[in-house]
């Protein structure tokens, strides 16, 4: 589990805390979280960051991030019911995960 | 920034179609500092027009400011706003271009909202967030509606100030 951040989006606490709430549910580590800082946009550019927060899960992003440039910004996620959001819907970050521990052959 | 009880900086801005606006003449003003790209913005977006709308009734004023670099985020360039306006999603509301980021200096604007109301003076009577949490419709921007309804009523607003939360102006590189 990855999560990418840009100081210019104060979201990434409360993505970081819902991704570690979701990875306890199913009963993951939730200390199993690399957090990195994006601060150039050539980082953004190597890293294939396309706003903050970026939450990656064996190196895919929990939301498609479709054609989005990639840029020092913030990332505008849409939640089930439909609202703009700087962050993921925590069920969501729930379903990718459930897909990767399927992907990983877990039960 | 302008502090609270000091007169805010006067400007004049253009809209989509170029007109220009001012605040004042109104009881109060509503400067909102916003843009197109940011989610703090967009989730607090409909909020915003509403306290325009609801408040409209009583002569209360909102101008929509965007001051980000639209040459490094074209999400915020002219034609992107004028599509949105096109759209109907300011609803009243002019949305202003601050092209030399000039205005956003003057008022220290830090972040995509950023709510400053001044009173039928020009006085800075409140800045900060439309309400305590982008993420929670119901909040309705009381922080701006309780403090329009103290400054519409010769009260001094409480709180006076509170911290803008959303995303940071984009400044252009060497500006």
């Amino acid at each position: 589990m990855e999560l990418l951040y840009w100081d210019g989006c104060p979201s990434h606490p409360r993505a970081l805390a819902d991704l570690r709430e979701a990875m306890g549910e199913l009963g993951l580590d939730a200390g199993a979280v690399e957090v990195r800082r994006v601060a150039t946009e050539e980082d953004a550019a190597r890293e294939r960051f396309v706003g903050s927060p970026t939450l990656r899960i064996d190196g895919a992003d929990v939301c498609d991030p479709g054609a989005e440039p990639y840029s020092l910004t913030c990332r505008i996620y849409t939640r089930r019911d439909g609202r703009v959001s700087p962050t993921p819907d925590p069920a969501d970050l729930r379903d990718a995960l459930r897909a990767a521990l399927r992907a990983a052959g877990s039960p | 920034m302008p502090a609270i009880g000091q007169p805010a900086p006067p400007f004049a801005l253009p809209d989509t179609e170029g007109a220009l606006h001012e605040p004042g003449a109104a009881p109060a003003t509503v400067v909102v500092f916003t843009c197109n790209h940011c989610p703090y913005a967009l989730a607090w977006h409909e909020r915003l027009v509403a306290v325009a709308r609801d408040y409209a009734a009583l002569g209360v004023r909102m101008l929509a400011i965007n001051p980000n670099d639209a040459e490094r985020y074209p999400g915020d360039s002219p034609e992107a706003m004028a599509a949105r306006v096109r759209a109907g999603e300011f609803d009243g509301v002019p949305y202003l271009r601050d092209e030399s980021q000039g205005v956003a200096r003057a008022y220290d604007a830090k972040t995509t909202p950023d709510v400053f109301l001044l009173d039928a003076q020009g006085v800075l009577r409140y800045r900060g967030a439309p309400d305590g949490d982008y993420d929670d419709p119901g909040q309705n921007a009381a922080y701006l509606r309780d403090a329009l309804d103290a400054v519409l009523a010769g009260r001094e607003p409480d709180p006076s100030e509170t911290t803008p939360v959303g995303c940071s102006i984009k400044w252009r590189v060497g500006g």
